[in-house]
């Protein structure tokens, strides 16, 4: 905590660092999360210009240019500099387009789970022991469950569609938020400070929200951050099994599926999304280990 | 030890309940009528269909329909599929050890590769060889498993040909299931070249299938080794003279273990959802593609059934990995 005294501090070198500028500091050491922060940054920018980026709209059909491989490639034309698809669309316009809307499920799946997973977690820490059983056994029902199939289920029952599906992982992935923040909580609970401000006369829900949570955030930041990816890859799978994005939606896992029967003839139309998903999932991940390093006082160091 | 039994055992009821309410509600939250499915295109007379709501129970006051769903559960009675009007339990148990199969080849695969190369990368710690380990397994962790299993079939099925893309074994082969293990039953069969079929057939899955916990298993052994190479014994160890291979192989492996195979044993669950898109992917007869078959064609019996009975196999395996290591570490009893 970074509490400001009251008496000016005797110079600029001696004051400590702000809390951004301490974790930028040891984020900043590790080579590979610094690059999966640029990646990302990319994947974000994409993300959020594609209708400027991208040189043609991405459900275009152009007819009389179906399966152009990569302009590097023989037959191929810089107009449509990977290739185009079985339809004719360019593949440059899907794969750009595509990052939206893994970008839009990798947000809404963090923020739904982690702030629904995040006041559960606290309600159950303060709770009384049965109430937080109650919860914790309703946790361990849902995690017995393998996260896709129960995403797999849940969309076959709402319906296939992208906002099905980011609702279906959205409460998969919920328990994992909900046990991580009790378990800080609880941990956090036994620390004097709290006492302290217990004994000051805090009520519950600055105890709860301005006390302990924020000593609670670290790991649950880095979570987010693990979540965010692998949220991408399951709505991926998803839409690769036909229970996400429907065509002609471009995203990245339902481009896969529409193109498995060519997979033969042209390399190109399978291998670009699937490339699209490992470089943006594996800089989240890097990303996310520059994270953990970073917050994590116990791993720093170390 | 017999108290820590007992407490793990009893939360493990309140949990099974739960897994049967939550798979008991799905055919009900379903939208339209379960019967109006089972109908299908022809539909149904009006008699019929009252004779199918006094049949199926629909008739009976919820909590009712509930406790008779749980004593056929506990009778082994899930139902019966709507396609091939076979019980749920026995399609589950005849296709259960092709799945079964498949994640052992892969957890094989993905210790015989993981474990060394922790090790290694932890010996290494900081070298290149370290650093390009674990790059390796932040690719292979963050792997779409159903591109990588397609990347394979265009690599080693289509332009090398080497390996067929779907199925466990060539049609030309044909022999009874005796254990249900294809490398077995084809060993048994004595018939010459049917081995070879099904080991070809099986490589590519296995790959794919062992892929991600390759790199989960590679990733923990490096943090475990790291942990346990900083131990006292280590450094006697190193004292008294013994070679390297020994310390790190035997002596420090030994106990980076644990962690690593409570790991390994919470991964159950995740090699089930893996399982789903590698068996659709290489038309592997088991419980993934049987369950993403059965979801297409709306037989709700069959994905009822088959999740509560994946959920109890995972609650079991989990629950054995957590006995296990209060076993193994006695520390944890305790709490």
């Amino acid at each position: 905590m970074t509490e400001t005294t009251a008496s000016p501090a005797p110079s600029a070198s001696e004051a400590r660092p702000g809390p951004f500028r301490e974790f930028w500091f040891y984020f900043r050491e590790n080579r590979g999360a610094v690059m999966g922060l640029w990646v990302f940054a990319v994947f974000v920018i994409c993300a959020a210009f594609s209708p400027w980026l991208s040189p043609y709209d991405p459900t275009e059909q152009f007819r009389e240019h179906i399966l152009k491989p990569p302009a590097w490639q023989e037959g191929g034309d810089w107009a449509f500099p990977l290739g185009t698809d079985p339809l004719g669309r360019d593949m440059l316009s899907r794969l750009i387009s595509g990052a939206r809307y893994s970008f839009i499920v990798g947000v809404v799946v963090v923020s739904v789970a982690a702030s629904g997973g995040i006041i559960i977690g606290l309600l159950s820490g303060f709770a009384p022991k049965w109430a937080d059983s109650l919860v914790m056994r309703v946790m361990d029902i849902i995690l017995a469950f393998p996260s896709l199939l129960l995403a797999l289920v849940l969309v076959a029952i709402l319906g296939p569609s992208l906002i099905n599906a980011i609702i279906a992982i959205a409460i998969v992935f919920q328990p994992h938020y909900v046990r991580l923040t009790r378990a800080s909580v609880l941990g956090e609970l036994q620390k004097d400070y709290v006492t302290s401000a217990r004994v000051a006369g805090a009520s519950l829900p600055r105890l709860m929200f301005v006390t302990v949570l924020p000593n609670c955030l670290a790991p649950i930041i880095v979570q987010g951050a693990l979540s965010f990816s692998t949220a991408i890859l399951d709505a991926a799978a998803l839409g690769f099994l036909g229970m996400g994005a429907q065509p002609p939606t471009p995203e990245w896992g339902t481009m896969l599926a529409e193109a498995r029967e060519f997979i033969l003839r042209a390399w190109w139309v399978v291998t670009f999304p699937g490339l699209a998903i490992l470089v943006t999932v594996l800089a989240i991940n890097l990303m996310g280990d520059g994270l953990r390093d970073a917050l994590d006082p116990k791993l720093k160091r170390s | 030890m017999f108290g820590y039994l007992l407490t793990r055992l009893l939360t493990f009821v309140p949990t099974f309940i739960g897994v049967t309410l939550i798979s008991f509600a799905f055919i009900r939250v379903l939208p339209g009528d379960p019967i109006i499915v089972m109908a299908g295109e022809r539909g149904m007379s009006e008699e019929r269909y009252q004779e199918m709501v006094v049949k199926l129970g629909f008739d009976k006051p919820v909590w009712e329909q509930y406790t008779d769903y749980l004593v056929g559960v506990m009778q082994g009675d899930l139902g019966q599929s709507f396609v091939t009007k076979k019980p749920v339990w026995d399609e589950f148990f005849s296709l259960f050890p092709a799945t079964l199969e498949l994640s052992i080849c892969a957890m094989i695969f993905a210790m015989a590769l993981g474990l060394p190369a922790g090790v290694i990368a932890a010996v290494n710690r900081g070298k290149f060889f370290d650093r390009f380990l674990m790059s390796t397994a932040l690719v292979g962790y963050s792997m779409p498993i159903f591109w990588w299993a397609l990347l394979m079939i265009i690599v080693f099925s289509g332009n090398l040909g080497w390996t067929p893309v779907s199925g466990r074994i060539d049609l030309l082969y044909f022999f009874d299931s005796v254990t249900g293990f294809m490398l077995i039953d084809s060993l048994l069969s004595g018939q010459a070249g049917a081995f070879k079929s099904a080991a070809r057939h099986l490589i590519l899955p296995t790959i794919v299938l062992g892929t991600i916990p390759l790199a989960v298993i590679a990733r923990q052994t490096r943090s475990a080794m790291l942990e346990v190479l900083g131990e006292d014994y280590i450094r006697t160890a190193k004292a008294k003279g013994l070679s390297p291979l020994r310390i790190n192989g035997i002596h420090a492996l030994r106990n980076a273990l644990i962690p690593v195979i409570t790991v390994i044993g919470l991964m159950v669950g995740s090699l089930m959802a893996g399982a789903i898109l590698t068996e659709t992917i290489f038309s592997w007869p088991g419980i993934g593609k049987w369950m993403v078959d059965s979801i297409f064609r709306r037989d709700y019996p069959v994905v009822q059934g088959g999740l509560l009975l994946i959920a109890v196999m995972v609650m079991i395996v989990n629950l054995t990995v957590d006995l296990l290591y209060g076993v193994i570490n006695p520390k944890i009893r305790k709490r």
